[in-house]
């Protein structure tokens, strides 16, 4: 990393009412695995879109390889040897993987050659890939191959990847990383966006960190610990969430034998799923997405129903029940998808704290709505969790990733939950709110809730379950207590590396 | 080069001013129509907009707002609702049909009879009419997962001819030498719908349009099926976690809209019309469509929308006897109002910007 391959000099960038980028400047070396690191809404968005073409600087100017670079737009920018790897996969799931890479190429070769080129390349970088299987039948660590295999078949001299590991098992980030660093030692740059500190340390050189759209630091993560580097993130002492030890109590919620078959082509069936939760205790769910999380929020929320004794509520069977009735029994929850499942995209904060919060926090009378009292209830939940908002008037979708993340967990948390159940509660949140929200759960706990949290981020279920229990293919891994558990044996709870060839690298 | 860039919030002041600008742009480029076909664009206008309300008979025309107003506001809140939702009924014309012969039927079956109960059964059996039309197609989605864009629109020609067939038999006036068409209502005084004031224009109709519109503000505003309707148009799958039934609120959407077309249809075949006869249909079901979206799909701007609408039907009449303009061109200009609206309401969700052309 001698060479600089793209530097940025004082790029600004301003949206109505915010400055996502001040004057930030940084360099990416040849050959090095930079980090870009901060809170969600610090800024690092705008800065990769700007890099990807996709926004315009309002001021600042990038020099990629020793000439002036300004991509108009993503095409331009791939052309000069930038591309990117999503946090949301875009792929067609009915397409075929060589058909879903020439969807996104400017001159896709023949079908017949292009097979060619992905097998070869993705042998050579130790991720194989089948070009004539279905997308859709794919799991998420096969689709980010897709993506990652689409990049290199452009030869780029800097790849972004936004928060590659947030889909993967450990084996995989394994797998990936071998991969990574053969394209370093080739002289690729990546330029490494992700919130799990550990694996910053293990994989970059480099690591800037922006906080509130400026940059605050540099530093070199291997010489750094993950704690520091939060704190630089967050601007102040990080706190972790702590808990007391408890006797679990009674059973709250039990699934016996929980089977439904999904609502979506390429979704996942869940197959006699068995568990128990008790007052006052957490279970972890663990698992790569797309093995079932969505389906078993659903048939928990009554989105999904199946045979009423499938579920079991304090030991009545509410299988057959909506979404409504379970919400008045004290059966709690918070889907993944923020906007659009959890939260009306267009509708205020107010509006969305009616939207689960109408019974249990009596919002309305004989089906008549009290605007004043779901008001207030949204003003208690901003101010609880923090949740940065002029006001509770605006709508769900102008509020940054992180802030909906608090608000709608904060929306059910404060409804006095007897079971609650979370997918992905800290999914995109920066690690203050991820604490915040943390502590609110086990909070809870404390106070004799029974909860599940489904989550993809092992480093949280190990922080704050008491039980640990896997997803792979709509089915459960056994029951284990936490403590105790490690890396490997998770791993291999939640598939191992669902028979993915390891890369001969 | 303009770009357009979407916004972080939907804008207020453009969800308000789209429609004021859409009618400004109607009467531009509607005059420059009326100008390529030989016309006086200036006088165009003014004939519609301003004659009907002020002109030297206006004494007459105002009355006449209420009465082509009154089916379009009373129709258009029931499509409102559905529309809200993502309930694309576009229908209601078969459905207005459809409560017309209901009500009217009874009427006709019972004549020549004298009783203060006649004209509400008529009401009722008009909104079952409009209802039980409007249901098939509900129905079929529920079941069938069919388009009601495609089913319900079908239904109006269905109901077309069954409107032909009637007046030609079942319902053909004994009394009329042969002639197709029903009894003329207006001579049936029980079932009359006569205008409560006269010459004021003001007949049931006109009071069941107000009404309607305001429960359907309490209904949207207030009420928790209100905000389930908004809720599922806005976010289908947020709808569902709330606990929404989406095959319940089909169901109720298309049946509150088919009832409201009917009892609109029931009002006018009672009271201005007077009797079922083939072309007894005017396409208020067709224009109020433009109506709903014209009034931003909210109950007083569906109101103001209405009267507006009616504004250009009188005015497009009074243009078409004086100026000799086609009605095919009053057609297009009433079109043009939605066109123009469903392109300015871009902007209410995004904004434009002037992005310079360089680095290409």
């Amino acid at each position: 990393m001698s060479q600089s391959l793209l530097s940025i000099r004082g790029l600004t960038k301003a949206y109505p009412g915010v400055v996502a980028n001040d004057d930030v400047s940084f360099e990416i070396g040849k050959g090095e695995v930079h980090a870009l690191l901060g809170e969600n809404g610090a800024g690092k968005s705008t800065l990769v879109k700007m890099i990807y073409g996709l926004v315009k600087p309002d001021a600042g100017e990038m020099v990629l390889d020793g000439r002036s670079y300004v991509p108009a737009e993503p095409s331009m920018a791939r052309q000069l040897g930038v591309a990117m790897v999503f946090q949301h996969f875009s792929l067609f799931d009915a397409l075929n993987v060589a058909e879903n890479i020439a969807l996104g190429m400017e001159n896709p070769p023949k079908p017949r050659d292009l097979a060619g080129r992905i097998k070869e390349v993705s042998e050579l970088y130790g991720l194989p890939l089948d070009p004539f299987r279905t997308v859709g039948d794919l799991s998420a660590g096969e689709r980010q191959r897709v993506e990652i295999v689409r990049c290199l078949l452009q030869d780029p001299k800097l790849l972004i990847m936004d928060e590659p590991t947030s889909v993967l098992t450990p084996q995989e980030v394994e797998i990936l990383f071998r991969t990574l660093m053969k394209l370093r030692d080739e002289g690729t740059s990546i330029l490494y966006i992700s919130h799990k500190l550990e694996e910053i340390r293990a994989l970059c050189d480099g690591a800037t960190i922006l906080r509130l759209g400026k940059k605050v630091g540099t530093c070199v993560p291997k010489e750094t610990t993950a704690r520091a580097m939060a704190e630089m993130m967050v601007g102040s002492e990080l706190h972790t969430p702590s808990r007391e030890a408890k006797a679990p109590g009674a059973v709250r919620l039990a699934l016996k034998g929980l089977s439904v078959k999904s609502p979506g082509e390429f979704g996942t069936s869940l197959k006699g799923i068995t568990l128990e939760v008790r007052a006052g205790e957490v279970l972890g769910l663990a698992g790569v997405a797309g093995n079932g999380q969505d389906e078993l929020l659903g048939a928990l929320s009554g989105e999904i129903l199946s045979a009423p004794g499938m579920v079991e509520f304090d030991g009545t069977p509410v299988g057959g029940m909506g979404p409504m009735a379970r919400r008045r029994l004290g059966l709690l929850t918070g889907p993944e998808e923020r906007l659009g499942h959890a939260a009306a995209p267009d509708m205020s904060l107010t509006e969305n704290a009616l939207l689960t919060g109408a019974e249990r926090r009596g919002l309305m009378s004989n089906g008549f709505l009290k605007w004043g009292k779901a008001r207030s209830f949204a003003e208690e939940v901003i101010a609880r969790f923090d949740v940065r908002t002029p006001g509770p008037e605006v709508a769900a979708r102008a509020l940054s990733g992180g802030n909906l993340q608090k608000f709608v967990i904060g929306r059910e948390v404060m409804q006095d939950p007897q079971v609650l159940v979370v997918n992905q509660p800290t999914w995109g949140v920066d690690a203050a709110a991820a604490a915040t929200i943390r502590q609110a759960i086990l909070d809870l706990a404390a106070g004799g809730t029974a909860v599940i949290v489904i989550s993809q981020d092992l480093d949280e279920l190990m922080e704050i379950s008491d039980r640990f229990a896997a997803l792979n293919e709509g089915r459960l891994s056994d029951i284990r207590p936490a403590q105790g558990l490690t890396v490997d044996e998770i791993g291999l709870m939640m598939g191992g590396s669902h028979g993915m060839e390891v890369a001969h690298v | 080069m303009l770009k357009l860039e979407k916004r972080r919030q939907p804008s207020q002041v453009w969800a308000y001013l789209a429609p004021v600008v859409a009618v400004v742009a109607t009467m531009v480029v509607g005059g420059l129509l009326f100008a390529f076909l030989g016309k006086d664009p200036l006088l165009a206008i003014r004939t519609i907009f301003w004659d009907p309300l002020f002109g030297e008979f206006a004494f007459y025309y105002r009355p006449q707002m209420l009465v082509k107003g009154a089916p379009l506001v009373l129709i258009a809140i029931g499509l409102s609702l559905g529309f809200r939702a993502g309930i694309w009924n576009i229908g209601a014309e078969g459905q207005y049909i459809m409560g017309a012969i209901a009500g009217a039927g009874v009427a006709l079956a019972f004549y020549p009879l004298e009783a203060w109960w006649l004209f509400p059964l008529m009401v009722i059996c008009g909104a079952i009419g409009g209802l039980l039309w409007a249901m098939i197609p509900a129905a079929l989605r529920v079941i069938f997962g069919t388009n009601e864009i495609l089913v319900s629109l079908m239904l109006v020609y269905v109901a077309e001819q069954f409107l032909a067939s009637v007046s030609l038999g079942l319902l053909k006036n004994p009394e009329g030498y042969g002639f197709p068409g029903s009894r003329n209502l207006q001579q049936y005084p029980s079932a009359h719908n006569a205008e409560l004031i006269t010459g004021s224009g003001m007949h049931w109709g006109v009071v069941a349009a107000l009404i309607a519109v305001i429960m359907a503000y309490i209904l949207l505003n207030r009420h928790l099926l209100g905000f389930q309707i908004r809720l599922t148009g806005e976010a289908p799958r947020a709808a569902r976690f709330a606990g929404v039934k989406p095959k319940q609120l089909v169901l109720l959407c298309m049946g509150l809209a088919g009832a409201l077309a009917g009892m609109a249809g029931l009002f006018e075949v009672a009271g201005p019309s007077g009797r079922i006869s083939i072309d007894f249909n005017a396409g208020y079901g067709f224009t109020a469509i433009i109506v709903a979206f014209l009034g931003r799909l909210h109950p007083v701007g569906i109101l103001l929308a209405g009267l507006l609408m009616a504004l250009t039907y009188i005015g497009g009449e009074i243009a078409q006897s004086s100026m000799g303009l086609s009605s095919s061109a009053i057609q297009v200009f009433q079109g043009m109002l939605l066109f123009f609206l469903l392109m300015v309401d871009v902007l209410t969700n995004y904004r434009l910007k002037l992005a310079k052309a360089d680095a290409a």
